[in-house]
C-alpha cells in the first residue's frame, strides 16, 4: 500500500491538451474517485498513473518513488477495466493467476491467493470456466479478482461498472466499497457517474476540461460546491439555477428572483458585500424545495405552475418552468400537485448558493 | 411433418410464422438446395473424373467405345503403385513437404512479428507501412519471376528447392501479415494493457495472449501459406530442372507427359495424391479459415 502524488501533471495528444496541470495527493488506504463528464481527462489521468500513457510533463509518485518512466509492470499496481479485459482463452483461475505466473510465484502461493480472492468475491465455483461462460457481473468480479491476487500497492478502476445494468451496478458498487473496507488498499476509481462517486469515495475529485474543479469528501462537494459546474454535477436531480439580483434593503441582503421569490440572505459574514446590486445566479437543490405548509423560519414561499409531476412512491418530483429554465422540486408523496394548476413551494433560504456568473464560482 | 401439416391446416399459429412467410421460406430453401446441388456437381465432377480415371487400366482409358464416367473393365491400382515405386514421385512429395514446412514456418514467424509490430507498436508510419505490405502482394507472379530468377541465380540457388523456400515467402508474407494485422487489430487494446500491467513483456504478450486469441487468424494464414507453397506452379517450372530437387506440381506433369504422350492414369493418380494434403487440411480447419478471413475483412 502506498500514497500517490500527482504534481503539475499534463498530457497532450497531438495538439489536444487532455490533462492540463493536475496536482493531487492521495493518501495511503484512501479511495479517491475521479469524476467528470466525457473528455474531462479523468481516464487519461488514471492511465498515466497506470503507466499506459506517457506523461507529457509533471510528476507521478507512488509511495514516494517517481514513476514517470517506470513501466506498468514495475509500478506494483493493478487495474480493472471497463470492458473487463479478461483473457478469453484462459479459465477464470488462469486469468486471475496470470500476473503471478509471469512473476514466477510458487504454485502453492498462487493457488492460495486465487482461492482466497475467489472466496472474497464469491466466484469460487467459477474458477474452471472461461470468460464467455460468465455473465457481465461475474466477469467484472473476475477482473477484480485478477487485481486482488496481485496484492498491489494501488488499485486502479476505470469505469468498471459502466457495462452493467442498473441493478447489478448498484450491487457491484456496494461490493467494491466492502472490498475496499476489507483490504484498505489505496484505490483510484474513475467514473462519470456522480452517484458512484458519492457513494464510494473517501474523497471525490471533480474534473472538467483537463483540470480539477474541486476536491473534497462527498458531503463537502454536496453542501459546499466551489463552482457552478460542481454544484450542477453533484446531486441528482441536478441543482436548479435561476437568475437573481442581490439587493440591500434596510441593511439586510436579499436575493430577488423575479417572478419567483425574494430570498433573505445571512450577510453577517460579509462575503456578499462586494456583490450587492449585481445580477447573480441562485442555485437550489430540488431536495431543498418542498411543499409550502405554512410559514416557517428560514423558508420562503413561491407559487409555481407544475408542468410535469412524477410520483416515485417515496417522493414526488415536480417540474416547473421559470424564466426559460426547467426547475425541479422534491416534495413529499402526500402532496398532490396538479400539472397546470397552482402549487406553492417552500424554499429553504440558507441552502441557497449564490454564483458569480462571470467566474462561475460559488460565492 | 405433423407440425408442418397442423400449422398449414390452420391459420398462422401464435408461435409459428405466418403462412405466406412459411411458403417463402420453403421456396427459398428449395432454391438454395437446388443451386447448391448444381454447384456441388459442377465442382466435384473433375475430382470424380480423376478418381475414376486413376483406377482404370490404360487400355480402358484409351478405348473410345467405353463409358468414360464409370469403370467397366476392372479396377487397377497400377497407376498408384507405379508412381510410388517406379518413379520420382516420392522424391517430389518429400521435397514439397520440406519446401512447404520451411515456407509456412518462415511465413508465420515473419508475418506474426510484422503484424504485431504494425498493429500494436505505435510508431511513425505504421499505417503506411501496413498498406505497403499489402500492395506488394498485388504484384503478379508473372511480373516477379524474371527479376527473382536473377536473384536466385546470383545466390546460387537455381535448380534447388531452396530457391522456392526463398521465393514463396515473397507471396505469402504480405498476405499473411495483412490477415494477422486485421486479426490483431480486432483484439481490444485493453487486453494488452491488462497483460502489460500483469507484468508481461512484448514477447510474452504475443505468445501468451495474442496468438491464442488470434488462433483462427493464425490458422487462416497458415493454410494460405501452405496452399501457396504446395500448389505453386510457375516458380518450380522456372527455377528447378533436376528430378531430385523437383516438387509435386511440376514434377508430376513432366514425368507423366512425355512429348505428346499423356499417361492419363498416372497423371490423375499423381494429381489426386498431390491434392490430398490440402484437402485434408481444409476439411479439418475450414471453420477456422473462414472465421480468420472474415475477421480480418470486417475490421474497419
Amino acid at each position: 500500500m502506498a500514497d500517490v502524488s500527482l504534481a503539475a501533471l499534463r498530457k497532450t495528444f497531438d495538439r489536444t491538451e487532455a490533462v492540463r496541470g493536475i496536482d493531487l495527493e492521495i493518501e495511503d488506504n484512501e479511495l479517491v474517485v475521479l469524476v467528470g463528464p466525457s473528455g474531462c481527462g479523468k481516464s487519461t489521468t488514471l492511465r498515466m498513473i497506470a503507466g499506459l500513457e506517457e506523461v507529457t510533463s509533471g510528476e507521478i509518485r507512488i509511495g514516494g518513488e517517481l514513476v514517470n518512466d517506470v513501466p506498468p509492470k514495475n509500478r506494483d499496481i493493478a487495474m480493472v477495466f471497463q470492458n473487463y479485459a479478461l483473457y478469453p482463452h484462459m479459465t477464470v483461475a488462469e486469468n486471475m493467476s496470470f500476473g503471478l505466473r509471469l512473476r514466477k510465484y510458487p504454485k502453492g502461493e498462487i493457488d492460495r491467493r486465487v482461492t482466497a480472492a475467489a472466496d472474497i468475491l464469491g466466484i469460487a465455483e467459477l474458477l474452471g470456466r472461461r470468460p464467455r461462460q460468465l455473465s457481465g457481473g461475474q466477469r467484472q468480479r473476475v477482473a477484480m479478482g485478477r487485481a486482488i491476487v496481485r496484492n498491489p500497492r494501488v488499485f486502479l478502476f476505470d469505469e468498471p461498472l459502466s457495462n452493467l445494468d442498473a441493478k447489478l451496478r448498484g450491487q457491484m458498487r456496494t461490493e467494491i466499497k466492502r472490498l475496499h473496507q476489507r483490504l484498505r488498499t489505496t484505490t483510484i476509481y474513475v467514473t462519470h457517474d456522480q452517484v458512484e462517486a458519492m457513494t464510494l469515495a473517501d474523497r471525490v475529485v471533480v474534473m472538467r476540461d483537463g483540470v480539477i474543479e474541486q476536491i473534497g469528501p462527498p458531503g463537502e462537494l454536496y453542501h459546499r460546491p466551489s463552482t457552478r459546474f460542481v454544484a450542477g454535477f453533484i446531486g441528482s436531480p441536478a441543482m436548479n439555477f435561476v437568475g437573481c439580483r442581490l439587493v440591500e434593503e434596510n441593511g439586510a441582503l436579499t436575493a430577488r428572483i423575479d417572478g419567483l421569490a425574494e430570498v433573505p440572505i445571512d450577510g453577517t459574514h460579509g462575503r456578499y458585500n462586494a456583490h450587492v446590486g449585481r445580477s447573480l445566479v441562485a442555485g437550489f437543490r430540488p431536495e431543498h424545495i418542498r411543499e409550502w405548509r405554512g410559514a416557517e423560519d428560514g423558508r420562503v414561499r413561491c407559487a409555481v405552475t407544475p408542468d410535469v409531476v412524477e410520483p416515485l412512491g417515496i417522493e414526488t418530483m415536480v417540474y416547473f418552468a421559470h424564466d426559460g429554465a426547467e426547475l425541479c422540486a422534491r416534495v413529499l408523496p402526500d402532496s398532490n400537485p396538479e400539472p397546470g394548476g397552482e402549487f406553492s413551494l417552500s424554499l429553504e433560504a440558507r441552502r441557497m448558493h449564490l454564483i458569480d456568473p462571470d467566474t462561475d464560482r460559488v460565492l | 411433418m405433423a407440425r408442418t401439416g397442423a400449422a398449414a391446416a390452420g391459420a398462422s399459429g401464435i408461435f409459428g410464422l405466418p403462412a405466406s412467410r412459411r411458403r417463402d421460406r420453403r421456396w427459398a430453401l428449395v432454391a438454395a438446395y437446388f443451386a447448391l446441388g448444381v454447384f456441388v456437381v459442377f465442382f466435384l465432377f473433375p475430382p470424380y473424373y480423376m478418381l475414376v480415371t486413376s483406377f482404370k487400366t490404360n487400355e480402358e482409358i484409351a478405348a473410345l467405345d467405353t463409358n468414360p464416367w464409370i469403370i467397366e473393365k476392372g479396377v487397377t491400382t497400377e497407376h498408384y503403385t507405379g508412381l510410388l515405386t517406379d518413379s520420382a514421385f516420392p522424391t517430389y512429395f518429400l521435397n514439397t513437404i520440406i519446401v512447404t514446412l520451411c515456407v509456412v514456418s518462415i511465413t508465420m514467424v515473419v508475418s506474426v512479428l510484422a503484424a504485431y509490430g504494425l498493429s500494436r507498436l505505435r510508431f511513425w508510419g505504421a499505417g503506411v507501412l501496413a498498406t505497403g505490405v499489402f500492395l506488394t502482394y498485388l504484384v503478379p507472379d508473372t511480373l516477379l519471376f524474371v527479376p527473382l530468377f536473377k536473384i536466385v541465380g546470383a545466390l546460387g540457388l537455381l535448380d534447388t528447392y531452396w530457391a522456392l523456400v526463398l521465393v514463396y515467402p515473397t507471396i505469402t508474407v504480405p498476405f499473411c501479415t495483412w490477415i494477422m494485422i486485421g486479426y490483431f487489430s480486432s483484439i481490444p487494446r485493453e487486453l494488452d494493457e491488462a497483460a502489460l500491467i500483469d507484468g508481461a513483456n512484448h514477447i510474452q504478450m504475443l505468445l501468451k495472449v495474442f496468438l491464442p486469441v488470434a488462433l483462427p487468424g493464425l490458422i487462416a494464414a497458415t493454410i494460405f501459406a501452405f496452399t501457396v507453397s504446395w500448389a505453386s506452379f510457375i516458380y518450380p517450372l522456372a527455377y528447378i530442372y533436376s528430378d531430385d530437387q523437383m516438387v509435386l506440381t511440376v514434377g508430376t506433369v513432366t514425368t507423366l507427359i512425355k512429348g505428346d504422350v499423356f499417361h492419363w492414369g498416372g497423371l490423375m493418380a499423381g494429381a489426386l495424391m498431390a491434392a490430398a494434403p490440402p484437402v485434408i487440411v481444409y476439411a479439418f480447419l475450414m471453420d477456422y479459415y473462414i472465421a480468420g478471413l472474415t475477421s480480418g475483412a470486417t475490421k474497419g
